[in-house]
């Protein structure tokens, strides 16, 4: 029993070691944010300033590829989320002995190396006379996007009760104002996160875009290169406004999720 | 399956419902992977001489590998590298998916869960950055170390692979958390319960109960980091030197430096068939289906 007792003490402490790799490596870019230093650190303190933030702003470079990430998001959105819908409503309607093969190929953009994903929509456009540019990294980036779309309303669908769809189909309705007005009602919620999920997974996507923005450069690929050629604490400046956007969007989006997860048990 | 469709959703919706699926499986997934597979099977020509009586299909750009023996080297270093990297999450991953699935009160679990998730929707370059910082020549990292006395000068830590799977397994452990404590969980009470009452120890209960129940998980988790560890391009790129570049470097510089594409999507390929291999392997080693893994 104290054997026990012991090891769950060590579980307790681990547990707390492993939140502590977990945020301790953001805390320390966020707090270089604020080092007056020409050089990214925390070591040795320089002074606290707000500089950065200053220059961040001033950055042309970083507002255009900013632009550049929310059209491309915006692209994936309306390419990747009804592609998604669709994609759900197939599988959960078609029976066939085609289906196994059909859902191994609808799941392999999900295994495929993104940087793989980048690299076949850059080939396969090149083909066609197209280039890298806004218009391939909205393909490539949705070619995986549309994926997780997928997974998202098959996961609704898969407990609607199809009974109201028939109910509405007796009582007179065609069948598209049953799909306009009960089942896409219904798939609404899975909809909307599934959209937020796409959104943030194209502004932050970086394996596929390297290999199809062109000279479109998107924040990300800015980000990783600013890193890499004439690195400043503006970098940080950026991270820790990214971060903080992240975690609020996150928070809403959890809150709202546990919200309508209580609302669906309580209906039950 | 068009009728299915039809019978359901109506002409017009069925016609929409499978165009936007061919679009996207023909279009976006399958003609460029067939594409890609072409490319490297050509040799990397002027467009003169395309159509040609040199173009033609040849294994040459595969042969590059073997006979190169640098990135013969990179290709086998990346893959050790990846399979290390996948070990060590699942090894630091494991007891925190134990805690939030059976150890912690419903409370601390969805507490702990919503701190994992902050910073798995924060941007990898970002993640990957916040490691650069620390692991730098005059970092806080050495700073500390010296201050305690540990070492007399500061360490290089950003000179070889170190670096590149220190920041991996922090840029991946997400997807590995996940998925084996979801398995985890799924796990009756009363199984662990019963297995101490008779008698196992802690690693008994793990070795025979705890783990072969989570074996989908677990399968899950290894898929998708090796995937993500031996396809990224950001952390070697970021925390490696010119030392210990990853195979995905050599494929960005077959297109962006050396020019020559058709080069460049044999290296892919063959990047992809790793990755399909190791995947393979994994699946019948676990003895799981692709059902398990979308889960």
């Amino acid at each position: 029993m104290s054997s026990q007792r012991w090891m769950a003490l060590v579980l307790r402490f681990y547990v707390v070691v492993f939140f502590a790799y977990l945020f301790l490596p953001l805390l320390v870019m966020a707090a270089a944010t604020f080092n007056d230093s020409r050089f990214p650190t925390v070591t040795p303190w320089g002074g606290t300033t707000l500089k950065w933030f200053g220059e961040l702003a001033a950055d042309s470079g970083m507002w255009q590829a900013l632009t550049n990430s929310a059209l491309v998001a915006a692209g994936v959105l309306l390419l990747a989320v009804p592609i998604g819908i669709a994609t759900a409503l197939f599988l959960n309607t078609v029976s066939s002995r085609a289906k196994p093969f059909l859902y191994a190929l609808i799941l392999s953009p999900l295994l495929t190396p993104g940087v793989i994903i980048g690299i076949s929509t850059l080939i396969f456009w090149r083909q066609l006379g197209v280039g890298g540019g806004i218009f391939l990294t909205v393909l490539g980036q949705a070619t995986f996007i549309a994926a997780y779309v997928m997974l998202m309303v098959t996961a609704r669908l898969q407990r609607f009760d199809r009974t109201m769809e028939r109910a509405a189909l007796d009582l007179g309705a065609t069948q598209w104002q049953m799909f306009r007005r009960i089942l896409l009602p219904y798939l609404k919620p899975a909809i909307l996160s599934a959209a937020v999920i796409a959104f943030l997974q194209s502004f932050e996507n970086y394996n596929t875009s390297l290999f199809v923005v062109g000279y479109d450069t998107t924040l990300t690929v800015y980000i990783a290169s600013k890193v890499r050629t004439g690195l400043t604490p503006a970098v940080n400046a950026l991270g820790l406004i990214l971060i903080l956007v992240t975690v609020l969007l996150a928070v809403i989006y959890e809150v709202k999720r546990r919200r309508e997860t209580a609302r669906s048990v309580k209906g039950v | 399956m068009f009728r299915q469709l039809a019978v359901r959703f109506g002409s017009p919706l069925a016609v929409a419902i499978v165009a936007l699926l061919g679009l996207w499986l023909i279009v976006m997934v399958t003609l460029p992977q067939l594409q890609m597979i072409d490319y490297s099977l050509r040799p990397n020509l002027l467009p003169a001489q395309q159509g040609g009586a040199e173009d033609g299909w040849t294994l040459a750009n595969y042969a590059t590998l073997f006979a190169n023996d640098i990135h013969r080297a990179i290709f086998f270093k990346t893959l050790w590298s990846s399979v290390l990297v996948t070990l060590l999450t699942l090894g630091v991953s494991y007891p925190l998916a134990w805690y939030l699935a059976k150890v912690a009160t419903p409370r601390q679990a969805a507490l702990c869960i919503l701190l994992l998730i902050i910073p798995f929707w924060i941007n990898e370059i970002l993640r990957t950055y916040s490691w650069f910082i620390i692991l730098a020549f005059r970092g806080p990292l050495n700073e500390v170390l010296m201050m305690l006395g540990l070492i007399d000068r500061p360490i290089r830590f950003l000179n070889g692979d170190g670096g590149v799977m220190v920041g991996m397994v922090y840029a991946y452990i997400l997807f590995m958390v996940f998925p084996v404590y979801n398995a985890i969980e799924s796990l009756d009470d009363n199984q662990v319960r019963a297995a101490r009452d008779l008698g196992a120890g802690t690693l008994r209960t793990h070795r025979r109960i705890v783990i072969p129940h989570a074996k989908p998980g677990i399968a899950t988790g290894c898929i998708m980091t090796f995937m993500l560890a031996a396809g990224s391009y950001a952390v070697p790129a970021l925390l490696g030197s010119p030392g210990s570049r990853w195979f995905t470097q050599i494929i960005y510089n077959w297109f962006f430096e050396g020019g020559n594409w058709n080069q460049g999507a044999a290296y892919a390929f063959l990047l992809l068939v790793l990755c399909i291999g190791f995947m393979s392997l994994v699946m019948k080693v676990f003895k799981v289906g692709l059902g398990d893994i979308a889960k």
